[in-house]
């Protein structure tokens, strides 16, 4: 069976990575998991200075999902190159490292800076829906998009992944303009906004009031638009919004993703990204698909 | 570590609150004082973060008790002996530093519970369990197997001593000899406790609770503030040293 696929020019031995946010600098699963079972790991957002993010509560949980307002909280760049770096290029598997700034030259810096041998790619973080400066400000402006596509590709020497946000009107147009700014490939679904209010109180549960949806309620969405993202580009897509299972993973392929990334399924099953791998397989096998790249885009509407 | 745990028994212990017992014989030989057991509820996708109410190796049985606050908690409060939940357990730092020492153990309402596995580590346990007024008051026998001594107050005086868990602790100290001083409860309990055993020169630690997602540290959800800067309840904790912990932050 053959599960390795190309992803923006990127070997991954298989096409189960993790999301950003959701498994810090890949240390935390070491006693549930080998990161190196997985085709990559996405690191936490990376910013130029260390970042506190927001005041608890930070999550809460929802029907069939979940909401949070981490706030990308991070050591920031410097101190991870400093004191993570050398973990995370032993980990065994591709490392896509994502960036979060509130200027163009913030993310810029963040970029250049993460030139270095250990980091196999850059995702562009401008979908963060938890923060007020940068982050989804960025995501939902085409034109902005383009210009910090151009801006961060002309910085980088990485394959450049642009993340996008669900919190707009056409997603198409704004794949498009990443596509015109120069991406190598996307990413996509980030959260999407939310509000939980406790009725009793009459307050938002979460501190800063709103925060971003994740997990299997937002799984429709999600498969909806990496569809029609596929179908606008000629981009690579990196697919995740609420994957639980191998069956989820092949679906989110067969809508056009090359590769998927686990996110809120490994809150509640901390083993959930090699588990889903070997769904997957199990899936392949059912199915009598002996390469994964047979399964990818394959999505019939006749 | 993870563990497919099977319901033993389910008991109700007032109106809101519940003891579950759990056959998780991994789990139970590796818990140690204070620490967390992080439970999923049937239907439900995040677990809940439990403090460790009691673990016995020999029958290979942990115990959780849990007063229903949610969704998620009420689901739990229904589940039938046979069923499987999944726990991952024992996770994060409790209270370390016990072995031996004269502790006086300070619980808080729903906050006495990981106290009673805990007092089973001091060198001498002695209990002040707190609550609002005497229709809360729960496990004190078990705590009574376990301690030298044990204390009840109320908020109200309905039972036992009448006033705050602080008020309490700063009699308690002033009479009888502590190494140490171990706390669970509301922030500000926690926050007031600490503060007497403190200006007391004792050493103080208490376990705080934060909402959490992964459980594991990654999420950084379930942050608290400290002296050495932002610290995970669920993984650096759930048990600080008092001396360390920022109440105003």
């Amino acid at each position: 069976m053959k599960l390795a696929v190309n992803f923006a020019g990127v070997e991954l031995k298989n096409p189960i990575a993790t999301a950003s946010g959701t498994c810090g600098f890949g240390m935390e699963y070491l006693p549930y998991y080998k990161a190196s079972e997985l085709g990559a790991v996405t690191l936490k957002a990376l910013s130029i200075r260390p970042k506190a993010g927001n005041a608890v509560v930070r999550i809460a949980e929802t029907p069939s999902g979940m909401l949070n307002s981490i706030g990308l909280q991070n050591p920031g760049v410097d101190s991870f190159l400093e004191n993570k770096l050398e973990f995370v290029k032993n980990l065994g598997t591709k490392i896509i490292a994502n960036i979060a700034g509130e200027s163009m030259e913030d993310y810029e810096a963040v970029a250049e800076k993460l030139n270095v041998d250990g980091i196999d790619m850059i995702e562009l973080n401008i979908s963060c829906p938890n923060v007020s400066d940068g982050g989804l400000a960025f995501g939902t402006n085409p034109k902005i998009v383009e210009e910090i596509t151009s801006r961060i590709k002309k910085k980088t020497e990485k394959p450049l992944i642009v993340k996008l946000s669900p919190n707009v009107t056409d997603i198409t147009e704004i794949a498009r303009a990443a596509e015109s700014g120069g991406a190598d490939a996307l990413s996509l679904i980030n959260t999407l906004m939310g509000m939980r209010i406790d009725a009793h109180t009459r307050r938002p549960v979460l501190s800063r009031g709103s925060g971003g949806l994740s997990g299997p309620a937002v799984k429709p969405v999600a498969l909806h638009m990496i569809s029609a993202v596929h179908r606008a580009v000629d981009l690579p897509l990196l697919g995740m919004g609420g994957i639980m299972t191998g069956r989820d993973a092949a679906e989110f392929l067969i809508a056009g993703a090359t590769a998927v990334a686990i996110g809120t399924a490994a809150f509640a099953d901390p083993k959930a990204p090699v588990r889903i791998l070997g769904e997957l397989r199990e899936f392949m096998a059912a199915e009598g698909v002996e390469d994964v790249n047979d399964l990818i885009g394959t999505l019939k509407f006749n | 570590m993870l563990e497919d745990t099977r319901v033993v028994s389910l008991d109700r212990l007032n109106d809101t609150t519940y003891s579950l017992t759990l056959r998780a014989p991994k789990i139970a030989a590796a818990a140690r004082a204070g620490q967390l057991a992080h439970v999923t509820c049937p239907g439900f996708l995040l677990r809940r973060p439990f403090g460790i109410c009691d673990a016995d190796a020999a029958e290979g049985t942990i115990r959780v008790c849990f007063e229903v606050r949610g969704d998620g908690t009420e689901a739990l409060a229904k589940v039938n002996a046979g069923d499987v939940l999944s726990v991952n357990g024992a996770v994060g730092h409790g209270f370390e530093d016990i072995k031996g020492r004269r502790v006086l153990f300070v619980g808080g309402g729903i906050g006495i519970f990981p106290l009673l596995y805990a007092a089973r580590f001091a060198g001498v346990a002695t209990a002040a369990l707190c609550f609002r007024d005497k229709s809360r008051v729960v496990l004190a026998p078990d705590f009574a197997k376990v301690c030298k001594e044990i204390f009840l107050a109320t908020d109200d005086g309905s039972l036992g001593f009448h006033g705050y868990a602080a008020d309490l602790v700063n009699e308690l100290i002033a009479t009888h000899e502590y190494d140490c001083v171990c706390v669970c409860g509301p922030k500000i309990m926690m926050k007031t406790v600490s503060e007497v055993a403190l200006g007391a020169g004792l050493d103080c630690y208490v376990s705080l609770e934060e909402r959490m997602g992964c459980g594991v540290g990654a999420c950084l959800a379930c942050v608290c503030q400290t002296m050495l800067g932002q610290k995970r309840v669920c993984i650096d904790g759930p048990v600080f040293d008092a001396k360390e912990v920022r109440w105003d932050a």
